[in-house]
C-alpha cells in the first residue's frame, strides 16, 4: 500500500498554546479518503487528533476541512488525488475550515457561524392562511426548481470558503442564502415577498455576495449556493421590484439599461446610475445616494488625474454599429411571458439532448 | 495565428491601456487579431442574474460573430470576467440542443447562429499564451528579461472558478499559468494569500466596505510577501486594485502604493515595448519602480 504524509494543523484554544503542525505517515490505498488517513493516524499514532466525522460517505456533512488550501469533505477526497495535488515530496496539508472559530484541531464551531446564519433566514415553511385539512398539494414540477438547494447536507464547506465572509463576518453567507431560496422558491410558502425584502435590505444580505464562485467550487453536492443567491436577486428585482438601500436593484437596472442602450458597458455612468434606481437623473438626490456619490468622489478624482477618466468619456459613449440588433434582443426576450432558465443541475451537464429537458426542469415562470 | 478578438468593454473604457497594449503585443507574438467591433457586452454575470436567456443570447451572438471570422483558429478575450461569463453561457448552450436552438432563434434576424463544435474555443490571452503560443516560444521572444522584479499574480475569480466549467479537467494547472508566464519572462512570481481570491469589484456599488476590504487585504498581502507589483488578466480586478487602491488603503488602515499591471503590459515590457506605449503612465498607482528595475538591468 502507498504511504502518504499528512500534515495536520493542531490547535487547542483551551491549552493556551499557539497552533502547531504535526506530521504523520499513513499507509492507505490511494482510492481511500483523506479522512481514512486521518483516522488511521489518530487510531494508530496519536489519539489526541481532533476530527469530527460520522458517515464517511459524504452524506452527514461532518468532516469539512481544508485540504491543500481547498475546502472539502475529508471523506469525499481521495488521498491519492490529494497527494498528487500537493505535488511530489510535499505532504498533504489538512487545516480546519476558514471563517469558523476552532474548537480543537480540525473541529470548528458550526453553531457559532453556520447554524447561527441558517437560523437567520427563518429556515422553515411560512404558509399563508389557515392550514389545509390534509397535506399541501402542489404539482411536482413546481418543486423541481428548488431541488438543487434542497440537496444541501449542511456541511458548511461553502461558508468556510466564502470570500465575502472572510472580510465581512456578518454576511448571511452562501449556505443560509441557498436555504432562503429553498423557501422563496417553494410554492407552499406565503412569505416570498417578505423574505426577499428582508434579505435585499440587509447590508449583509443577498447583495453582499461578491460573485467569486468559491461556494460553487467547494460544494460536495453541487448546490451552487451562488446561483441560488442570483435567483434571489432575480426574483427581488424582476418579480417584486424591490428597490433596496444597498443599490442591488439600481446596479442591475443600470447595467442592463446601459447595455441595452449602447451594446457595451458605459462604466462612467454605471456608478451614478447604480445609486439612482438605474437611471441617470433620478434617485441620486436621495440622502443615501448622495452619501455614496461623495464617498466615491476621491476615486473619480484619481481616475481623472491618471487620465483614465475624461469628462468626455463620462458623457459620451459610442453605440455599437448595429446597436439596433442588441436592443431588439433585449426587447424580444424581456417581453416573453416566461423567463427561461436552463439549470444544468436538473437537466444534466453533458449533452442533455432529451426532448423536453428544458420545460421539465429549468422553466421559471 | 489568426484570432477573433473580443476586447471587452472595460479595456476600451476605463482601462484603455489594456486594449492598447494588447494591440502592440499581438504582432510580437505573431497574432493576427480580428476585432469583433459589432459584438456586445458579455453581461459580466449581471445580465445573467437579470435574465439568463438574454445573457446567453447576447454571448451566443458574440460567439457566432467570432465563428464567422474566416481563418480564425478560435476566439480570444483579455478579461477574466468575460472569460467566466462567456464560459458559463457556452456551457449551457453546449449542453442542450433544444435550448441552443431557442437561443439561436433570437439571433435569426441577424442571420447569426452559434454552432457547437468541440474544437472551437474562446480563450483568455493567458490561456492562449500557455496553451497555443507556448512558454518556450514566449521565452524566445523576450528581449528585456524582467529579472529582479518580484511579481504577484492576481488571477480574478472568473478565470479560476468553477473549475468544472472552465476546462480544468483538460488543463488542470490553469490556476498556475500566471506564475508560469511571470517566470518565463524572467521575473520571480510571488506567493501570497490573495492570488486566487476576489478583488471585490462586483460589490463596489453595493457594499463598499466588503469590496475595498477585499482589495486592500490582497494588496497588503502581496506587499508583505515582497511584491514589486501585481499582474492581472482582468481589467475589473485592475479597477479595484489600482484605481480604488487609495480608497482601499483606508479600509485596511495602512499604506499600500503597489503598482498593478495588466497581463499584456507585463508581456509587452519583456518583449521590448516601452512603458509609455504600453500605457503604464495611465495608472492611478505610479509604475515608475517597475519600469526602473528592468531598465537598470538592461543598462548594466
Amino acid at each position: 500500500m502507498p504511504e502518504y504524509t499528512l500534515k495536520l494543523r493542531r490547535y487547542n484554544p483551551e491549552s493556551g498554546q499557539p497552533a502547531y503542525w504535526s506530521e504523520y505517515q499513513v499507509e492507505v490505498d490511494s482510492e481511500r479518503s483523506v479522512l481514512k488517513g486521518i483516522l488511521d493516524a489518530r487510531d494508530g499514532q496519536d489519539g489526541s487528533i481532533g476530527i469530527r466525522c460520522s458517515c464517511q460517505a459524504a452524506i452527514c456533512g461532518s468532516c469539512a476541512v481544508r485540504i491543500n488550501g481547498k475546502t472539502a469533505l475529508a471523506c469525499n477526497t481521495a488521498i491519492g488525488e490529494a497527494a498528487e495535488k500537493a505535488g511530489p515530496g510535499n505532504p498533504i496539508v489538512v487545516e480546519p475550515m476558514n471563517n469558523y472559530p476552532v474548537i480543537k484541531d480540525l473541529i470548528v464551531d458550526m453553531d457559532a457561524v453556520h447554524w447561527k446564519k441558517i437560523r437567520r433566514v427563518v429556515p422553515w415553511l411560512l404558509p399563508d392562511g389557515p392550514p389545509p385539512e390534509r397535506e399541501h398539494i402542489v404539482p411536482a414540477e413546481s418543486m423541481i426548481d428548488i431541488t438543487q438547494s434542497m440537496a444541501c447536507i449542511q456541511c458548511g464547506a461553502c461558508v468556510g470558503a466564502c470570500l465575502s465572509l472572510e472580510v465581512d463576518p456578518e454576511f448571511v453567507g452562501p449556505a443560509a442564502l441557498a436555504k432562503a431560496y429553498r423557501f422563496v422558491g417553494d410554492p407552499r410558502d406565503g412569505q416570498e415577498a417578505e423574505r426577499l425584502q428582508d434579505l435585499a435590505e440587509d447590508p449583509h444580505g443577498m447583495y453582499d455576495c461578491t460573485h467569486c464562485f468559491a461556494c460553487i467550487e467547494v460544494c460536495p453536492k453541487d448546490v451552487a449556493p451562488m446561483s441560488q443567491i442570483m435567483r434571489l436577486r432575480r426574483r427581488a428585482t424582476n418579480d417584486f421590484g424591490i428597490k433596496d438601500r444597498n443599490n442591488g436593484y439600481g446596479h442591475e437596472k443600470a447595467f442592463t439599461t446601459l447595455v441595452e442602450k449602447y451594446g457595451t458597458l458605459h462604466e462612467a455612468q454605471l456608478l451614478p446610475r447604480s445609486f439612482g434606481d438605474g437611471s441617470l437623473l433620478k434617485g441620486q438626490t436621495e440622502p443615501g445616494a448622495v452619501k455614496e456619490l461623495i464617498a466615491n468622489l476621491p476615486t473619480v478624482v484619481n481616475g481623472l488625474k491618471s487620465g483614465k477618466v475624461s469628462p468626455r468619456k463620462a458623457l459620451f459613449h459610442h453605440k455599437l454599429p448595429d446597436q439596433g440588433n442588441v436592443k431588439r434582443i433585449f426587447k424580444e426576450i424581456e417581453s416573453k411571458d416566461e423567463r427561461v432558465e436552463l439549470n444544468l443541475y436538473i437537466v444534466g451537464e453533458d449533452g442533455a439532448e432529451e426532448q423536453g429537458a428544458m420545460s421539465e426542469g429549468g422553466m421559471e415562470s | 495565428m489568426k484570432l477573433a478578438y473580443w476586447p471587452g468593454c472595460v479595456s476600451r473604457g476605463f482601462t484603455p491601456e489594456l486594449h492598447g497594449s494588447m494591440n502592440l503585443v499581438a504582432p510580437k507574438l505573431d497574432l493576427e487579431l480580428v476585432e469583433l467591433d459589432r459584438a456586445n457586452c458579455c453581461g459580466a454575470g449581471v445580465i445573467a442574474e437579470h435574465n439568463q436567456e438574454l445573457a446567453d443570447t447576447l454571448n451566443a451572438r458574440t460567439f457566432a460573430m467570432a465563428q464567422s471570422v474566416e481563418g480564425a483558429v478560435g476566439m480570444m478575450n483579455i478579461c477574466s470576467t468575460c472569460q467566466g461569463a462567456q464560459s458559463e453561457c457556452q456551457q449551457r448552450l453546449d449542453a442542450d440542443g433544444d435550448y441552443r436552438a431557442q437561443v439561436n432563434s433570437n439571433l435569426s434576424a441577424e442571420s447569426l447562429a452559434y454552432q457547437q463544435h468541440s474544437e472551437w474555443w474562446n480563450k483568455n490571452f493567458l490561456w492562449l499564451l500557455v496553451e497555443e503560443i507556448g512558454l518556450d516560444k514566449l521565452r524566445e521572444r523576450v528581449v528585456r528579461p524582467l529579472e529582479g522584479l518580484r511579481i504577484a499574480p492576481f488571477y480574478g475569480c472568473y478565470i479560476v472558478r468553477p473549475t468544472k466549467r472552465l476546462g480544468y479537467a483538460d488543463h488542470p494547472d490553469r490556476d498556475q499559468y500566471l506564475d508560469y508566464v511571470i517566470e518565463a519572462l524572467g521575473a520571480e512570481p510571488v506567493e501570497y494569500a490573495g492570488s486566487h481570491k476576489c478583488c471585490g469589484f462586483p460589490v463596489i456599488t453595493m457594499n463598499r466596505t466588503t469590496s475595498l476590504r477585499q482589495a486592500g487585504r490582497h494588496l497588503a498581502d502581496a506587499i508583505d510577501a515582497g511584491a514589486d507589483c501585481l499582474v492581472t488578466p482582468c481589467p475589473l480586478c485592475h479597477l479595484n486594485l489600482d484605481m480604488q487602491q487609495p480608497a482601499a488603503a483606508k479600509f485596511v488602515e495602512r499604506d499600500l502604493d503597489v503598482p498593478v499591471l495588466h497581463l499584456p503590459q507585463m508581456v509587452g515590457l519583456a518583449l521590448g515595448l516601452e512603458p509609455k506605449e504600453l500605457g503604464m503612465n495611465k495608472h492611478v498607482v505610479k509604475t515608475k519602480d517597475v519600469q526602473r528595475k528592468p531598465a537598470e538591468l538592461a543598462a548594466a
